[in-house]
């Protein structure tokens, strides 16, 4: 009999008969139940019912039985915390155990369980391990102060567990000392500006003497705390290194690189002209390239490393070109990153070399590696200028294979070929021309848009060609379309006679017919500047360029020092700094390399490379949000909507403006007629909203709230504007945004279907998840039209509150599904529960008193709510259109006292004291519930209803 | 640190659920599934990040292996872990398949339990782990007091990867010494690049804790001896010394004493392991040379002419030989006459495939084939792949020589001369191709 018998049972009632089979008395009978339960448990079952059961199997003297009871009980102790205190006993008593392998045992289950009471019991135990005569039981209770740590920070201090572990670092046995520093060091990450590590030169010693002999793993723990340190000056730095060197010929990469991590860092204090220096470079190369005969994945770890390490001190690897060369079977990644680094070491030595292997891969399969290669081309072009001819023919050869996306990666290179070599290679535009049809990439077409607009002058058709991109202007990328005008633009200084039209037609499109601010400013400037001064214009449109840079894509100094400062972990393989990754305190904490020597610094104070968060400078990059991006785009979380906005008003004021501007173009007019400057002074006024400074902004999408607000507003009751749930890009192209509503004691969610997709969408149904009230549909979601692409529809959805209860989290979540015929779409939102307030909610006078009283004091929140300016009628009024309602008013010393109810659907009622002082704009309000957990959401209902 | 570590079979179903940390939620594993597992396209990055999780993944045939973290973890240290669960996993059940995980889930979850604690990964050395995780159930009920501190102090001691009292009747050690060398050659025979990547494997049967020595003819040892007039060989020596570019070595060797002293010594594990990996570019014997004549005989046809030289003793025997000659897309048909061995041509695989079973040193051999080809209108030339052989002779082609390797025990009664050691050296084909 194996043990995968345990996965295959199904059956029902299955708990039960478990339950059963964990109560009998049969030893070998409890041991087949608990790994049933344990197999259950894997496969994600809730087996958490049978807790007492399990738990009960603890008291054995076997001991497999026991690491079973333990692994479960580490699931589900923090579900069933007063049970698991059941097993505090037996812990205790196992931590005094005769075997240490029992005591470790322990120690190391009850870090794990994440439970209060037991972290209390846990306190002496851990005290007593952590002196333990057995070196398995110390190392295993060094850790267990790091677990403890993190459940509980201050109970670690107030116990003085951190001493003791710093007491272990000077251990006879290697592995508590390199356990110790393990958990010394995550606990120092969250305390950035404690001294807890405390490194000196003492304890230096003997971190490098136990990294003689401790296994692979802890030398790595060792390593990487070493890289934390900031010798004293350079002899001290050599003599570290010259301790940590022979690392560098350890099999496990890992140590390896942790190593080049500790030499990199201390490298940076060591004088240029020490031999020791040159010694160190040199015996750096090799185990580099011995780490691209790892594993793939190990490899890959090692190449984001590699680039960052050529980027620091390209001197290491100059030589060692080959070794980048692509394999035919390497792993596309590892493929991706090989040519990342080759286009980095390219020189002049080995360009022809590097060429030859950039062709071959253009001819691979794989897309983005063709593409990444092709553009690898044009960047050897524009770095070494002795082989850009022999690129440029190159690339010519590559356009000649109409590959498709070969010859638009090969258009946007050239284009940055064009930049850095002016007049030299603008004989190959014919060449481009030819392939204008087969762009349908935004990068490639915006690049050749480029191309045509700069050589306007040499192209003889230019104004057609850009013409027939005028076309489909509306339906181009963003890229696409600014490119566009701004070509369009010089065309029209180079070429003013011919091309009016053509200018005016693009400035139209861009300003009256575009909802995208960015072109929608870019037309108005240029507009401006024609209309103005196109003498000016000539000068701002047609300036010479800054030459572009020889090196692309280089990680920013600062960034790159902090990398260089993680060598070796994720940071370094996704070239982000860990507090672009990483949650909470860990991590933020910016390193730096030490001050470089030779100017001088080195002898100042060590503090100077210390890693104080003040002073170091905010390593952004400024793409580093983009890249964010990237790496979260799958983030879980609901998206935050923004909603395009284009305010009536902006309109009007554009149109005005374009109207005169065109005239004035159009007549030569430049001067400008007193009409125009009316126009013109007319645009600053409008500009700021659409550029997108913040007040503006704010105002622009209250306006258009107000405009959403205003639709569905029939009864006094607030209804908030509608809000994008579901993003199109989330959804296949279905955008819906909406609103909840009590309209006459019914309650409405108000939806916008947007089709923002090609094709159009049909067979639109909705349902709830079980939620907090009940809330459930009343009736089918009416959507009798099929929603033709770009078309909007509004519904009303009339909600019952009778569906199944579940309680949510926040507790007026609402989870919902829409299908339709593409697929079905899941998305959460948020009720006011104002809409939960009916009608006959006013309580009787002697009842509310009643109420008030009976309801413990325990259950009254209170809030403020600040800046209002009405009085008590006023806002009493307001508050009654929302259902609730005043059931008394008291004045007592110029302060207003209103005693209010609501009553939910659910029956639950509401007790609310809301006092309101004569000048002074906040409210205090007092809310008394049964239901306590209501009070913040009624409030939140307050305040809307307030101030709207 | 690593915050939990999954197991998934192909569809994405959970063998192994172990979580470390509080951050890591039972939905990581569902997101790993859909995001990584089900997205049915080629791995673009053995990290992925889900939702601010990371995850590293490497599969073993079918299996998939995923560790999981929300820190700024040491991305090295575990990708390294997760090869060595690998080995662990090999070593108590064999190869790594969902019936050999499910059959032995409680295994791994003990393992699990040990080698990494809190994310922090601790002895994985199976010599060690073996002493008191079984297949049989967990060791330790009946162990004496003494028993249990000398598992405890060998787990956390200084020598990890090795039990003691380990008794052989027979002392005995073989060593392999397993090249692969690569090569890229010109048509007219001129070397444009080549290198040896080695490894030294050994298998050791021997009792106690032996202390070893490892000594080959490494150019930088040779020198320093040779300088202090010691050498054995005076005058040879520097001849038969090879350059060593770079080398790494099992984590039992002292590394401390490598970078002083230049010298091996270890203790080594029981059984099988790797002592080191190494490579070199100077000097290197390529056993084969092979000489191309391709010749176009208009617009459809093609002459290939090739002959392979075999360059060392003509004692030895080189075997497996294998020549794959490219053939054009448009190849309609070819006839082969070959001196030695068989020769056929695979359309399937657009190459002639020439294999000759055993071939001694100083000897030739030649193949000629006329391919015919269909006249196409494709403008695009041939690109003339480079003609790459197969191979495996039974010498080192880096000139690698192990000179002694002396075993000593002090407390038990046997010495150097009692231990029956083996040598084998083997040179294989690594990517080995000469373009035409």
């Amino acid at each position: 009999m194996t043990d995968s018998k345990y996965f295959t049972t199904t059956k029902k009632g299955e708990i039960f008969e478990l339950k059963a089979e964990l109560n009998s008395d049969k030893k070998e009978k409890k041991k087949e139940a608990v790994k049933k339960v344990i197999a259950s448990m894997t496969v994600g079952k809730d087996v958490s019912a049978l807790f007492p059961d399990v738990v009960n199997c603890m008291q054995t003297d076997n001991l497999e039985l026991k690491k079973l009871v333990y692994l479960y009980l580490m699931n589900y102790a923090k579900s069933q915390p007063d049970m698991a205190i059941m097993a505090v006993n037996t812990f205790v008593k196992d931590c005094e155990d005769l075997n240490p392998l029992i005591r470790a045992l322990a120690v190391r289950t009850m870090g794990c369980i994440r439970v209060d009471k037991i972290t209390e019991y846990l306190c002496e135990p851990l005290r007593k391990c952590l002196k333990d005569e057995d070196p398995y039981v110390r190392k295993t209770a060094a850790v267990c102060v790091a677990k403890l740590h993190d459940i509980n920070a201050q109970l670690v201090e107030d116990q003085g567990f951190l001493d003791t572990l710093k007491d272990l670092i000077s251990d006879s046995n290697p592995m508590v000392v390199a356990n110790a520093v393990a958990a010394l060091s995550e606990i120092a990450e969250s305390h950035p500006n404690s001294n807890l590590l405390d490194l000196n030169p003492q304890t230096i010693n003997k971190l490098l003497t136990a990294l003689n002999e401790c296994t692979e793993w802890g030398q790595i723990f060792i390593l990487d705390c070493l890289a934390s340190y900031l010798p004293r000056d350079d002899r001290e730095s050599q003599s570290i290194c010259e301790r940590v060197t022979p690392r560098l010929s350890h099999a496990n990469s890992a140590v390896v690189l942790s190593a080049v991590k500790v030499l990199m860092k201390f490298m940076e204090m060591l004088p240029k002209d020490l031999d020791y220096y040159g010694t160190l470079l040199k015996k750096l190369a090799p185990p580099l390239v011995t780490l691209l005969s790892a594993e793939p994945e190990l490899q890959y770890v090692a190449l984001r490393n590699i680039n960052l390490i050529v980027q620091k001190r390209p001197e290491i690897l100059k030589h060692e070109m080959k070794v980048f060369f692509v394999k035919y079977n390497d792993p596309i990644y590892v493929k991706l990153e090989k040519l990342d680094i080759m286009i980095r070491l390219a020189s002049q030595a080995n360009i022809a070399q590097v060429l030859a292997e950039l062709k071959e891969y253009a001819t691979e399969v794989d897309v983005d590696f063709v593409r990444k290669a092709v553009r690898a081309i044009g960047r050897c072009a524009i770095k070494v200028e002795q082989s850009a001819e022999r690129c440029v023919s190159t690339l010519l050869d590559l356009i000649q294979t109409k590959v498709n996306y070969v010859v638009q990666e090969a258009i946007v290179v050239i284009k940055d070929i064009f930049r850095k070599y002016p007049n030299k290679y603008e004989s190959v535009i014919a060449t481009l021309c030819e392939n204008l049809d087969s762009l349908d990439e935004p990068e490639a077409r915006a690049a050749m848009i480029w191309i045509v607009g700069e050589y306007a002058e040499r192209i003889d058709n230019a104004d057609e060609l850009l013409e027939s991109f005028l076309e489909g202007f509306h339906d181009e990328s963003t890229q696409v379309q600014l490119q566009l005008l701004t070509a369009i633009v010089k065309l029209f200084l180079k070429k003013p006679t011919e091309t009016q039209e053509l200018v005016q037609q693009v400035l139209s499109l861009a300003t009256q017919d575009s909802d995208n601010p960015d072109l929608r400013d870019r037309g108005y400037i240029y507009w401006r500047l024609l209309s103005t001064d196109p003498v000016a214009a000539k000068e701002v449109v047609l300036a010479e360029k800054p030459l572009i840079s020889e090196e692309t894509d280089l990680i920013e100094p600062t960034l790159l020092e902090e990398l260089i400062c993680h060598i070796g972990t994720l940071a370094s393989v996704y070239h982000k700094p860990p507090s672009a990754f990483v949650e909470g305190s860990r991590g933020v904490q910016h390193k730096r390399l030490p001050p470089r020597a030779g100017s001088g610094e080195s002898t100042e104070s060590p503090d100077v490379g210390q890693s104080g968060p003040s002073e170091a400078p905010p390593a952004v990059i400024p793409s580093q949000g983009d890249l964010l991006g990237d790496l979260l785009n799958l983030d879980l979380a609901p998206p935050t909507a923004t909603v395009p906005s284009v305010q009536p008003s902006m309109q009007m004021g554009a149109m005005d403006l374009l109207g005169g501007g065109l005239d004035s173009l159009l007549g030569g007019d430049i001067g400008g007629s007193p009409s125009m400057g009316a126009g013109l002074g007319a645009a600053p006024a409008a500009m700021p909203a659409s550029l997108g400074g913040a007040p503006a902004v704010g105002g622009g999408l209250g306006d258009l709230f107000d405009l959403g607000g205003g639709v569905g507003m029939p009864t006094g009751s607030y209804v908030a504007p509608k809000t994008v749930w579901l993003l199109a890009m989330k959804a296949k192209g279905l955008e819906i945004s909406g609103t909840f509503a009590r309209r006459g004691g019914i309650i409405q969610m108000d939806l916008s279907l947007t089709n923002k997709a090609m094709s159009v969408m049909t067979d639109f149904a909705i349902q709830f998840n079980r939620n907090s009230f009940g809330l459930a549909p009343a009736g089918p979601l009416q959507v009798l039209t099929p929603l033709s692409p770009n078309q909007t529809i509004d519904v009303s959805l009339p909600l019952s509150t009778s569906g199944p209860v579940m309680k949510m989290e926040p507790l007026n979540n609402l989870q919902v599904a829409v299908k339709n015929n593409i697929d079905v779409f899941y998305f959460s939102c948020q009720y006011p529960l104002s809409l939960l307030f009916v009608e006959d909610g006013k309580m009787d006078r002697q009842v509310f008193l009643a109420t008030w009283k009976d309801i413990p004091n325990d259950n009254e929140a209170q809030f403020q709510i600040k800046d209002i300016h009405l009085n008590s009628d006023v806002a009493s009024n307001k508050l009654q259109g929302s259902n609730i309602f005043t059931i008394a008013k008291r004045t007592v010393e110029g302060q207003d006292m209103l005693y209010q109810s609501v009553k939910l659907t659910n029956g639950i009622w509401v007790l609310a004291e809301m006092r309101i002082q004569t000048g002074n704009p906040n409210y205090t309000l007092s809310i008394k519930c049964r239901a306590p957990e209501v009070c913040p959401f009624v409030y939140q209902c307050y305040e809307l209803v307030l101030k709207n | 640190m690593i915050g939990g570590l999954f197991i998934y079979n192909h569809k994405g179903e959970v063998l192994i659920s172990r979580v470390y940390r509080d951050d890591i939620g039972r939905n990581a594993v569902d997101a790993f599934r859909v995001n990584v597992i089900h997205a049915r396209q080629q791995v673009r990055s053995p990290v992925t990040n889900i939702a601010r999780t990371s995850f590293f993944h490497v599969k073993r045939s079918n299996i998939w292996l995923a560790a999981v973290t929300k820190q700024n973890v040491n991305a090295a240290m575990v990708f390294e872990f997760l090869y060595k669960m690998c080995d662990v996993m090999t070593a108590y059940f064999g190869k790594i398949s969902e019936e050999n995980i499910k059959n032995n889930f409680v295994l791994i979850y003990e393992l699990l339990d040990e080698i990494l604690d809190f994310g922090y990964p601790q002895n994985s050395e199976t010599g060690a782990l073996k002493t008191f995780i079984t297949q049989q159930g967990i060791k330790g009920q009946h162990q004496t007091k003494e028993e249990q501190s000398q598992i405890t102090s060998q787990v956390t001691g200084q020598i990890g990867w090795r039990r003691e009292g380990i008794k052989y009747r027979r002392n005995e050690l073989f060593l392999d010494v397993l090249e692969s060398v690569n090569l890229l050659m010109s048509p007219q025979g001129q070397v444009l690049s080549a290198h040896v990547s080695g490894r030294v494997v050994m298998k050791s049967y021997l009792s106690g804790m032996p202390e070893c020595k490892f000594g080959m003819n490494d150019k930088i040892v040779i020198d320093k001896q040779g300088k202090g007039g010691t050498t054995d060989e005076p005058g040879k020596s520097g001849k038969q010394s090879i350059a060593i570019d770079d080398c790494t070595f099992h984590q039992c060797v002292r590394l401390s004493k490598f970078d002083s002293e230049r010298s091996i010594s270890f203790i080594p594990p029981d059984g099988e392991y790797e002592l080191m990996r190494y490579r070199t570019t100077k000097d290197i014997i390529l056993p084969f040379r092979v000489i191309p004549l391709v010749r176009e005989v208009g617009r459809t046809k093609l002459e290939v002419k090739v002959v392979i030289k075999s360059n060392f003793k003509p004692s030895l025997l080189a075997q497996k030989i294998e020549v794959r000659i490219p053939t054009p897309l448009n190849t309609s048909g070819v006839q082969v006459i070959c001196m030695k061995g068989k020769a056929k041509y695979k359309a399937s695989e657009n190459a002639i495939v020439w294999k000759i079973k055993r071939m001694a040193g100083m000897k030739e051999s030649q193949i000629s084939a006329e391919i015919e080809l269909l006249p196409t209108n494709d403008k695009k030339k041939w690109a003339r792949p480079p003609i790459s052989m197969n191979f495996e002779v039974p010498f080192a082609p880096s000139g690698l020589k192990v000179r002694y390797l002396k075993v000593f025990e002090s407390k038990l009664n046997y010495s150097d001369h009692d231990v029956i050691k083996w040598v084998r050296y083997i040179g294989r084909s690594g990517i080995y191709e000469t373009r035409c």
